[in-house]
């Protein structure tokens, strides 16, 4: 196998993993606070078809990414009135959100379906520019990619290295303890949201709007529930995620390589590869403390009466 | 605040607290039914043409409310596969998952057996189909049991590895020289049979038989009253001597295999086929079924049918005003925030 084609892969995993990885930031950032978002899969859905019909009607892929993220923000603000503010059950309200996200993506996207877009823009690097064409074409990334690990080391900042990170944190421990020590949960579970909900929506526009460039119906295919997967996997760390996303997207790159060598291994069976390293590795730490997940992890807070 | 003081002196309180439920469930439908009204004029269709035909498809012929019977076959199961491990304390999420493996078992017993008379094949594909999702539930019980793993996580994990397995088996085994994404259609022997020339097949009476069965052991047998027991207080019900690792792992298996039922159901009653991922959320449609019916048989009959007018009517929907079938699901998200979100339009002396 030629070096061309492993960077081919290669480039197509990093390509396959972006938009899991910006998905996975955001639930990481949800579940800190003590939320587990199975809407995710709606709040995807709502977000790559806004971002998209956004994309369409102007023109300009960069304001499909801005409306994508704001979707994504305010599809949690409904998450967040029902059990922040409504005192709901989380997962029952998150396959709510995931329903409606079903239903309010078609109807956004219909008028879209097969249309073509304005992709966002491939830049090169400038280091890179003396590569040959072929090669460099590989590496011709756009900005969402880039961004990227920086983004991850910024929630990884914000998250252990501020005070905001700590108080979400403690609210993902022991709301009532946090509440006690001055913190407002509430308006903390409804930040967290707000803004996983702008990271998955960055991820969900790097979907439609530079990886697969069109929209239709259930497209985002349960990258929603892989991304609940890669937090627990990447034990609710932002650093880690990196790891988990690389690993998901390792696995597609690779049935691409046993393909190309002419190997016949099912990709369906591959494709499942996250999910049973995932239960590997939530058996392998077997309820000892030190990996558990945030303490009070799908409670419904319950303190501060109106 | 006023209709309390004006009936409070009048009515015997069950009337009263009766009448305020009616009241309130009356204003919740008018908010969704608001709420989606104004999302259909927005994309230029009549909101109350569009109410009608919804009606019209569930009730306006015997031929659409058996489709509204039809679709509210599958959904029975799943919510059963929710309620029963519930009353223990599970949460069993993995509906979606138990069901497409109880219809790859079901479809495997299909195509192996095919020249089997329809008197052995049916029960042996009902059989397998229950099988194949209380195997799917096994995993997550076991690692309950053993307090390894909760079983959310669990039951949600695999609900993502059985699609890919189905897929996997059909592709490369079963599929039909025609089409690469489904097998040959089942032999008539492997068709649950139909009522009255409609599509309303046998496993809605099993379903039904087995909500039943579910009321009666929980409210009239001893198991109900350990089960009982173990979800009030497992620690409690553990120190009096109810094997609590066996009914873990029991439940959530029997959960399981009635979420299978539901695969069964769908590959030998509705579609006669097994098609990849043909389920968009029958599972998780039974958690939310099973959870805004607090468990119990009847309400989950009741909610069961309630979501089945909306789903028909998203099928009209398509055909008379183009809307998109996967719109329906805004209604039904509607109506899930709406009962999720507890409203109070009536304030209550005793909260």
């Amino acid at each position: 196998m030629s070096t061309l084609a492993i960077l081919g892969v290669i480039s197509s995993a990093i390509f396959s993993g972006t938009s899991l990885l910006y998905t996975t930031l955001g639930e990481t950032i949800h579940q800190r606070s003590g939320i587990v978002n199975l809407g995710l899969e709606g709040v995807l859905l709502i977000s790559a078809s806004s971002g998209f019909a956004v994309a369409a009607l102007s023109g300009n892929p960069f304001l499909g990414v801005i409306v994508a993220a704001l979707a994504g923000g305010l599809a949690n603000m409904i998450l967040g009135y029902l059990i922040i503010t409504r005192r709901a059950n989380q997962l029952a309200s998150g396959l709510a959100l995931m329903f409606f996200g079903f239903g309010l993506s078609a109807l956004i996207g219909k008028p879209y379906v097969g249309i073509k877009i304005n992709a966002l823009p491939r830049i090169t690097l400038p280091a890179l520019s003396n590569l040959p064409t072929l090669y460099k074409s590989l590496f011709d990334f756009d900005i969402l990619i880039y961004l990227v690990i920086p983004i991850a080391v910024l929630i990884w900042w914000l998250l252990f290295k501020t005070k905001w990170g700590l108080g979400l944190r403690a609210v993902g421990e022991n709301a009532d303890t946090a509440f006690a020590s001055g913190r407002n949960p509430f308006l903390i579970r409804y930040q967290a949201l707000f803004l996983g909900g702008m990271l998955a929506g960055l991820g969900a526009a790097h979907l439609s709007l530079a990886y697969t460039m069109n929209w239709s119906e259930y497209m985002t295919a349960g990258r929603g529930f892989i991304a609940v997967a890669l937090v627990i996997f990447s034990k609710w760390h932002p650093l880690r995620a990196i790891g988990g996303a690389l690993l998901f997207s390792g696995a597609v790159a690779f049935q691409l390589f046993l393909q190309s060598s002419g190997v016949q291994v099912s990709p369906f069976l591959l494709d499942t590869i996250p999910y049973i390293l995932t239960l590997l590795v939530l058996l392998a730490w077997g309820g000892t403390r030190k990996h558990a997940a945030p303490a009070s992890l799908g409670r419904v807070y319950q303190g501060g009466q109106q | 605040m006023s209709l309390n003081m004006d009936t409070k002196n009048k009515l015997p309180k069950p009337v009263q607290s009766l009448l305020n439920n009616l009241l309130r469930y009356l204003l919740m439908v008018l908010v969704v039914l608001v709420l989606f009204g104004i999302i259909l004029l927005i994309t230029g269709k009549d909101p109350l043409q569009s109410y009608l035909d919804i009606f019209r498809s569930a009730f306006g012929s015997a031929q659409g409310f058996s489709e509204v019977l039809v679709s509210m076959t599958p959904i029975l199961f799943t919510a059963l596969a929710v309620a029963l491990p519930s009353r223990l304390g599970l949460i069993n999420v993995g509906g979606e998952g138990q069901l497409y493996m109880g219809a790859c078992l079901a479809t495997w017993g299909a195509i192996t057996f095919s020249d089997q008379p329809i008197w052995l094949l049916l029960p042996l594909m009902t059989l397998l189909g229950f099988l194949g999702g209380a195997l799917w539930a096994v995993l997550p019980g076991v690692l309950k049991a053993m307090g390894l793993v909760n079983e959310t996580i669990t039951t949600l994990l695999l609900n993502s590895i059985a699609p890919k397995l189905v897929a996997f088996f059909v592709f490369g085994f079963w599929h039909s020289p025609m089409d690469t994404n489904k097998t040959p259609n089942f032999v008539p022997a492997a068709r649950l049979p139909t009522f009255f020339g409609t599509r309303v097949d046998l496993s809605l009476i099993i379903g039904l038989v087995l909500l039943g069965l579910f009321w009666f052991v929980m409210t009239k047998t001893c198991w109900g009253l350990e089960i009982r027991a173990i979800g009030g207080n497992s620690q409690a019900a553990k120190r009096s001597g109810i094997p609590l690792n066996k009914y873990w792992v029991l439940m959530l298996c029997l959960g399981g295999g009635i979420a299978g039922l539901a695969g069964m159901s769908q590959v030998s009653g509705y579609y006669g086929v097994l098609l990849v991922d043909f389920s968009r959320g029958l599972g998780f449609m039974g958690f939310l079924i099973s959870w805004m019916s607090f468990g119990d048989p009847v309400a989950i009959v009741i909610t069961s049918f309630v979501v089945s007018v909306i789903f028909t009517g998203g099928n009209m929907l398509q055909l008379t005003r183009g809307i998109p079938y996967a719109v329906i699901n805004i209604l039904l998200a509607l109506t899930l925030f709406v009962v999720l979100a507890q409203p109070k339009f009536i304030k209550r002396k005793t909260a």
